[in-house]
């Protein structure tokens, strides 16, 4: 390990480091536009520049020189100070003075970085650049002017995203970042060039306007619109939501989100249900919804005196809490009708191990052959889509059972017959043999043909759990899904079990997916935020919160359980979700232990122990694999068939709308006057 | 500098150019650049390709060439890579022409020392013929376009006309050899100086007088 003196400390840099990384490990602050942890190196904005001996008399671009031993680093040089101060003159000579409309005020690096480092003042006097706004698609709105060519958004789509859609066009000073022809750049993560550029060149488009950063309100949250979980931050004003920025964590999401976590957003404040409904019975409304007090809802519930004939559907965005809540007043009522895979999965849930991500997200990066079973895992999980791309490019062979999709890494598709689980052709068969930590993904598309047990003997027969390795994984794509399951909200019919039942009545909890129809003579009680299709469905609706307006605990599709906050209140007479259940339960006069959010906890807690502790869950090992599995039929589709409008709320999200619109289904949309 | 943006993708342009293939002579030379490079980064051929898709434009058009946005596109399907790639390299060098050009593109160097030898003088000449800076002339001869250092700065002002270098010119000897042009004729190309081969000194040696007759090692007398 190499040895440097940074400022006159002496300093060990592990093997590979940059000159920047070795001055950030001493603790010196380095001011950089294009270096990126993420990306690739460009050394092209010549921020960064420090004194480094030996080498010439000069300063040099610390982010693209390795840091060698006994190397002399100055930062605090006169020289290094010209040179910064230079740097920035020069980038501020075409950059237009415009920070009072720019959106990026406030979080702007060059902004931050010219006072710091810049001299105060210019000496150009003459025209500055201007270049014309690109067309980027409904999300990226694009002040070109403003960019410093720092080709941060290029690395990111050539080298993260997958999708070559990015370009420098020209040079010099003429050099203009664009997409081929302005076509939208078509993908699930492409508004992280928002985040990346350090400038406002690039800004989001829905929150243009909106609001400065210093008066919004940073609340840490999970998202909740895939079972990724990626860590994120809702930043409110008010009662508002006004945007959600991914937060860094390594293990889950790195530094990205997908375009839906970041843009559904919009439509917490759209279509909420803030009123209790009920569904008139007789007269002239007969069959309508009708506006209700919480008192007339109740006493209609306990009117129907559902005993031990009560159900509870969990949908897909609940969390942990609501959805304990809602199994204690069942407890009390003396049913276990519970449910969350409302579409109909009745997948084998006694050993949790079996149906979760075991290798975990970071860990399927270092996988060298991975075989996914239907899955279109860049619409079911974008961010995990990025891992396995990562692990492409260390060398891993990726084959996919199921219709084709774009992979954006090479992948050998297999046909969709599920049948070749069991019968790999024999250079694939080669492939997972010879491979040292060999991983297969089932993606609900596998799980509802029932094809878990053949996965299961797939990975006993190619030992996918070796020492230090799980190579077997579950995709989900419900944020609900892996609470739900270790709640125990699984029947072992599945929704079939429920409908056999015949309960009086039917709690869904924001569940919008699920067939209502069966359930034609069931008290429908829909506790949710959206007028969706659950909302349509239902006979009383009580109105619950978002992910936004309740803490919550959420479990991703590895069994990592994760902590969401409160950003914002509920709007209207909306109450956060285990109130209701907790008033539900004086309704129907059972006792179900608990008053408080903190009692509901520990309940829980003391119910399912790795509810209360934050990180991945033990969910012990696989189970024995059936020998005699198999797997039949025919992946004809995968289960999302719009990535932008999956849950209710992206449905009633405008952006969501018109993303889909615009890049799904190409639609011409006539970009709005600005 | 000059306007450097593609020619507009409308329907013409896609009608007239999307059905561009290289010709059996084209495609041979192609698929010889491209197996310069080793197996998989075939997509390093990219400026080759561009040059002799130019060249066939060219052709097709008795112009110096150009690349209509659907050649690109040829081109990066060719290479199967992204077409954003080949648009920035297309863009990047100057050489490859992204509007119509004349059937001769008539390059001036304006840079300092062919400015200091009287380059404007040139630009006056082709002024005077008609041309105009990133036209094409209305003969569909000419397009004159005004370039930085070319190299030839011993031998400067210089223009570049299509793959030729003409050096050492004044307005007379370029007007001499833009009319044999015109005429169909080739011109002799590199210096215009009488007496002149290349670009040795035009009169005495000035510098490094002791290696006219050998070798001589002057690091010492620095």
């Amino acid at each position: 390990m190499p040895k440097v003196t940074v400022d006159g400390q002496e300093i060990e840099v592990p093997e590979g480091a940059t000159v920047l990384q070795a001055c950030e490990l001493a603790g010196k602050e380095i001011p950089r536009f294009c270096y990126h942890e993420r990306l690739s190196i460009a050394g092209n904005c010549r921020m960064c520049l420090v004194e480094v001996k030996p080498g010439p008399p000069k300063p040099q671009a610390s982010c693209a020189l390795p840091a060698t031993d006994g190397q002399e680093i100055r930062t605090d040089t006169p020289m290094v100070k010209t040179a910064r101060e230079g740097v920035m003159e020069f980038l501020l000579i075409n950059h237009p003075l415009d920070c009072p409309i720019c959106d990026q005020g406030g979080e702007c690096d060059l902004q931050d970085q010219s006072i710091a480092y810049g001299r105060g003042a210019t000496r150009y006097t003459m025209n500055k650049r201007a270049v014309t706004e690109k067309y980027m698609g409904p999300l990226i709105k694009t002040i070109m002017t403003r960019c410093i060519h720092c080709t941060r958004c290029v690395r990111f789509s050539e080298e993260i995203a997958g999708v070559d859609e990015i370009g420098a066009l020209g040079r010099g000073e003429d050099m203009e970042i664009t997409t081929y022809l302005e076509q939208a750049a078509e993908h699930e993560l492409s508004a992280n060039v928002i985040d990346l550029c350090p400038v406002g060149a690039l800004t989001s488009r829905p929150y243009a306007f909106e609001a400065r950063p210093w008066e919004l309100k940073k609340t840490l949250s999970i998202d909740v619109s895939d079972a990724v979980g990626a860590n994120i931050r809702l930043d409110s004003r008010g009662r508002e939501v006004m945007r959600a920025l991914p937060r860094i964590n390594d293990d889950v999401n790195e530094e990205w989100i997908s375009d839906k976590a970041r843009y559904q957003i919009d439509g917490l404040s759209r279509r909420r249900l803030d009123k209790v409904f009920m569904r008139q019975k007789s007269g002239k409304g007969r069959g309508k919804l009708q506006e209700a007090s919480w008192d007339e809802a109740f006493k209609a519930i306990a009117k129907a005196k559902p005993g031990k004939d009560i159900a509870a559907i969990a949908g897909d965005m609940v969390d942990c809490e609501t959805m304990f809540a809602a199994k204690a007043l069942l407890k009390a009522c003396g049913s276990t009708l519970l449910e969350g895979r409302q579409t109909g999965m009745d997948y084998d849930v006694s050993n949790l191990a079996a149906v979760n991500f075991n290798s975990t997200f970071a860990g399927i990066e270092t996988a060298d052959a991975i075989l996914i079973v239907g899955s279109h895992i860049r619409w079911e999980a974008p961010l995990v889509n990025v891992r396995l791309r990562k692990a492409v490019k260390r060398g891993a062979k990726v084959f996919v059972v199921g219709p084709f999709w774009d992979t954006t890494y090479p992948a050998v598709f297999l046909g969709d017959e599920l049948s070749v689980l069991g019968d790999l052709p024999d250079e694939v068969a080669e492939v997972f043999n010879s491979a040292e930590r060999p991983a297969i993904i089932m993606g609900g598309a596998a799980l509802a043909q029932g094809a878990l047990g053949a996965g299961l003997r797939f990975a006993d027969q190619f030992q996918l759990v070796r020492d230090g390795w799980n190579g077997f994984n579950v995709l989900h794509f419900s944020a609900a899904r892996m609470g739900g399951l270790m709640l125990g909200y699984a029947q072992k019919g599945g929704m079939k079990d429920i409908v056999e039942a015949k309960p009086k009545v039917v709690i869904s909890l924001g569940a919008d997916e699920m067939d209502f129809e069966p359930f034609a003579d069931t008290l429908k009680v829909y506790i949710g935020h959206h007028g969706d299709k659950g909302a349509h469905a239902a006979d009383i609706i009580l109105p619950g919160a978002s992910y936004a307006e309740k803490d919550g605990t959420y479990v991703n599709t590895e069994g990592r359980v994760q902590f969401a906050e409160k950003a914002v209140f509920a709007p209207g007479d909306a109450r956060e979700d285990w109130t209701i259940l907790r008033a539900l339960a004086d309704a129907l006069k059972v006792e179900v232990g608990f008053d408080s959010f903190a009692q509901l906890q520990s309940a829980m807690i003391a119910e399912v122990p790795s509810l209360g502790e934050e990180g991945l869950a033990d969910l012990g090992g696989l189970p024995k694999a059936d020998e005699k599995a198999t797997a039949e039929g025919t992946i004809s589709a995968y289960p999302i068939k719009d990535f932008y409008l999956t849950n209710p709320i992206a449905r009633a999200s405008e952006v969501m709308h018109r993303c889909s619109a615009e890049l799904l289904h190409g639609g011409e949309l006539a970009e709005a006057a600005e | 500098m000059a306007d450097r943006n593609p020619a507009a993708d409308t329907p013409e342009l896609r009608e007239r150019w999307g059905a561009f293939e290289f010709t059996e002579s084209y495609r041979a030379k192609a698929d010889k650049a491209i197996a310069r490079y080793p197996e998989g980064r075939q997509r390093s051929a990219v400026m080759p390709l561009l040059d002799l898709a130019q060249r066939q434009v060219g052709e097709e058009t008795d112009t110096q060439g150009w690349l209509p946005l659907p050649v690109i596109e040829y081109v990066a399907d060719y290479l199967d890579m992204p077409v954003i790639r080949v648009l920035e390299v297309a863009t990047f060098y100057f050489m490859y022409n992204l509007k119509p050009v004349g059937k001769f593109h008539v390059q001036v160097c304006g840079t300092t020392p062919c400015m200091l030898r009287g380059s404007d003088g040139l630009f006056e000449t082709c002024k005077k013929r008609g041309m105009e800076k990133g036209r094409v002339s209305d003969d569909g001869l000419w397009t004159l376009t005004e370039v930085e250092c070319m190299g030839n700065c011993a031998t400067a002002p210089m223009v570049q006309i299509n793959d030729d270098n003409y050096e050492d010119l004044t307005p007379e000897r370029l007007d001499e050899i833009l009319d044999e042009l015109a005429e169909g004729k080739q011109p002799k190309t590199g210096t215009q100086e009488p007496g002149r081969h290349t670009s040795e000194p035009a009169n005495a040696l000035s510098s490094l007088e002791k290696m006219t007759e050998e070798n001589h090692d002057y690091r010492s007398e620095w």
